[in-house]
């Protein structure tokens, strides 16, 4: 057993090691220690997803698990993503659908819909998908499945637009 | 939140028997500790041992308990022969908690309900002998089944409503021992001690959950809850019916939020056996579920959504 073991992991590619108070969640560190800022506070508690961050290339809450569990784990954020002059498509198609208004749950939307992708390419199912063996990515599955970022400003309608047009391009 | 240590643990052999609070995906220990509800004085991280694949067993299937609750519902042998499973699993949390969130640590999520999660207030799960101020406070999301004069709060998961319907059974490991039980078994009742939640002794964790071979019939779960998405049930269902030349040949249901447990009544299993299917068995089996249910005043209205979510689910299962 290790006792007050570092975590060493990678953040958008980069190798970090941690070894501080046990009680910072991965969201603070990313924030606070990296000044990664993208990644956002809403509720520190699970419920909005302005927190969602890529690990492993599964979708987490990046507020309810701690730094110091990430180890060897690899980290993607908000700004490991795309930038300004290298947008992913999902970013462009935020932009051109308004996908947002005020934009705080922005990074967070588009880090949970980017691994949101990649889980329906898997053919996960979800709780509305009618036969759990074949899933079809109707308006409403997408719904359900983007349920855990909620979005204060109601661009919803525009967020599912802009997740249908990367899903008929890349599909 | 509290100070803490924390320790890895790099085989089951470190995490049976410690004292330590085990700490898996953390989605809901992680956020009591935030609140200030849960203190331990050390962690220890499970989440480096194992126990994370799912294997045929006896021609059933043997579930690690760190399998994460997203691998489990995407599992094709979940998805094709427990379909009740992998819908309830679904109808939890959000993707990023289901992601997280583990099956030893679901099943061990906390029993509980807003008073529980408010300090200031008094609660006896929280702080054995202070009192309960849900009995005669806001118990809208509350229990109308085996509560005590101590504690009303509610069991508020799905995955494992589904798992005493499907009658699986959970394997535990402690210091030099193991034990299997199930899962039916596994939650405790409030009685005079609300502060334990479910039949784990000190240094003992589960190591996985088994699935007897799979039961057919018709699987249905149906969550009645205030939002679409990402909400605990006001009431569940978990229902596994099998019919056999015209007459029910099988009868599993298991109702979540209702208790401090997911609910089971073998009477209402027995009231369906041998009979054949029609709406008016439904409406007699579920008159016979509610007899024994009581309302706390806000939750009144629990007993007669679970009388019909029942009806509802039977006429969906039988095609009655």
């Amino acid at each position: 057993m290790s006792q007050n073991p570092s975590a060493k992991f990678t953040v958008n590619g980069q190798k970090v090691e941690y070894s501080g108070d046990p009680r910072r969640s991965l969201l603070d560190y990313l924030r606070d220690e990296l000044s990664l800022s993208g990644t956002k506070k809403g509720c520190d508690h699970g419920q909005c997803g302005a927190c969602t961050v890529i690990v492993d290339g599964r979708r987490v809450n990046s507020c309810l698990t701690l730094a110091m569990m990430q180890d060897g784990c690899e980290v993607a954020t908000i700004e490991g993503l795309g930038n300004p002059a290298s947008l992913t498509v999902l970013q462009r198609a935020f932009i051109a659908h308004d996908g947002f208004q005020c934009g705080y749950c922005t990074p967070g939307q588009i880090c949970s819909a980017t691994a949101m992708i990649a889980e329906l390419e898997k053919g996960w199912p979800s709780y509305v998908s009618a036969d759990l063996m074949a899933v079809a990515p109707s308006d409403q599955e997408l719904r359900e499945r983007m349920s855990g970022n909620l979005c204060r400003c109601g661009a919803y309608s525009n967020i599912i637009a802009a997740i249908r047009e990367v899903l008929q391009v890349t599909q | 939140m509290r100070e803490f240590s924390y320790a890895r643990a790099t085989g089951i052999s470190e995490a049976a028997g410690s004292t330590a609070r085990v700490i898996a995906g953390g989605t809901n220990l992680l956020d009591l500790m935030k609140l200030e509800v849960e203190t331990p004085a050390r962690l220890l991280d499970i989440n480096h041992i194992g126990l994370d694949q799912i294997d045929e067993v006896e021609n059933g299937l043997r579930i690690g308990a760190l399998v994460r609750n997203a691998d489990c519902a995407a599992n094709e042998r979940v998805r094709r022969d427990y379909p009740l499973l992998a819908r309830a699993i679904l109808a939890g949390a959000s993707p990023q908690l289901r992601n997280r969130a583990t099956t030893g640590g679901n099943l061990c999520q906390r029993t509980r309900c807003g008073y529980f999660m408010r300090l200031g207030t008094r609660c006896n799960k929280r702080e054995p002998g202070s009192g309960c101020d849900a009995i005669d406070g806001i118990n809208r999301e509350h229990a109308i089944f085996g509560s005590s004069s101590a504690c009303i709060a509610t069991y508020p998961g799905d995955m494992a409503v589904a798992l005493c319907a499907l009658d699986a059974t959970v394997q535990i490991t402690g210091t030099g021992s193991s034990r299997s039980v199930p899962v039916r078994g596994f939650h405790r009742l409030p009685g005079d001690d609300p502060s334990r939640d479910n039949v784990l002794e000190r240094g003992e964790i589960i190591t996985s959950v088994t699935l007897p071979p799979p039961a057919g019939g018709r699987q249905v779960y149906r969550k009645v809850r205030d939002r679409a998405s990402y909400a605990f049930a006001l009431v569940s269902v978990a229902c596994v019916l099998g019919i056999r030349e015209g007459l029910i040949s099988r009868a599993n249901l298991a109702f979540g939020s209702v208790a401090h447990k997911p609910w089971h009544d073998p009477e209402l299993e027995k009231a369906l056996l041998g009979e054949r299917p029609s709406p008016q068995l439904f409406t007699r089996a579920a008159d016979l579920l509610v007899a024994q249910a009581k309302g706390k005043g806000d939750n009144d209205f629990k007993i007669p959504l679970l009388r019909r979510a029942l009806i509802a689910t039977l006429i969906d299962a039988s095609g009655a």
